[in-house]
């Protein structure tokens, strides 16, 4: 059998795309690039469900449904993140996430 | 011969999937790390193509490459400059990030490759998009319809946040 047509492949491929994503969360300090990171991780499970979707699943819609909503949370998501950004930048001059510490007691 | 060719675009779409990805986190320069966001985005869109799902795939073009990445693209203009100097990274939090990110990899490969998938017993075989059409009409309207009231509130939030709010200058 093809390997894109086996169930192994698609998971995988979504655990490498999550554990990029969660590197990136983990190791930037740029806010910009931790979203990027976060689109990542989103991606990650929107291939998955779409694997299981083709593979398991009772019936084929579901899956895709849910795909549709996970990018319509995604784009509410970096539209929020992006004004967070716009704003940050215009208060503290960066958009380094270690400087902006002012809550810290 | 069509299986080989098959065969060789999944690999092509995979690597363009993986090398995006690593450019998206990897990358110093914030620009780079859109464009290989783009690069992976559209290689999970081939990937949706792969499994049978050509309306997600252009739905994930459409949304992901032709909104989010512009998006950010238009955050990146309106923030740091590019020419700044970036800081220089510390290397304990690359490798507390490596050896956490690695351990997260390992349990889930393990999760993967230990359990065992069993198809449903009895599957559809309709992929249309009108059935997605009639289900996002009828079973799903109400998450339907909350979407788009989340979409419209996380616009007015981003509008009232970005403008700066009250009494800014």
């Amino acid at each position: 059998m093809p390997a894109f047509n086996q169930l192994h492949t698609y998971l995988y491929l979504a655990v490498i795309l999550f554990c990029l994503g969660l590197y990136g969360v983990l190791s930037r300090r740029n806010l910009i690039a931790v979203l990027i990171s976060v689109e990542l991780m989103l991606n990650a499970a929107s291939l998955n469900f779409m694997a299981f979707n083709r593979f398991l699943a009772p019936h084929p819609a579901v899956g895709q449904i849910v795909a549709l909503f996970i990018m319509a949370v995604a784009a509410a998501e970096a539209a929020i993140a992006l004004s967070i950004i716009v704003a940050l930048y215009r208060k503290l001059k960066s958009i380094n996430i270690e400087q902006a510490n002012e809550l810290r007691g | 011969m069509s299986l080989l060719i098959a065969s060789l675009s999944f690999y092509l779409v995979v690597a363009a999937t993986v090398v995006g990805a690593v450019i998206a986190v990897a990358a110093r320069n914030i620009f780079h790390n859109v464009l290989g966001l783009a690069l992976s985005l559209i290689g999970v869109a081939g990937l949706f193509l792969y499994l049978n799902s050509p309306f997600v795939a252009l739905m994930q073009i459409l949304i992901y490459v032709g909104a989010i990445t512009i998006a950010i693209c238009f955050a990146i203009m309106l923030s740091q400059p590019l020419y700044l100097p970036a800081p220089p990274r510390n290397p304990l939090k690359i490798q507390g990030a490596a050896f956490g990110a690695g351990l997260v990899f390992i349990f889930l490969g393990l999760l993967t490759r230990q359990t065992l998938w069993t198809p449903a017993a009895e599957r559809v075989n309709d992929w249309s998009i009108t059935t997605i059409g009639h289900y996002l009409l009828n079973q799903y309207v109400v998450i339907f319809e909350l979407i788009s009231l989340l979409l419209l509130v996380a616009m007015l939030g981003a509008i009232v946040t970005a403008r700066g709010g009250r009494g800014s200058a």
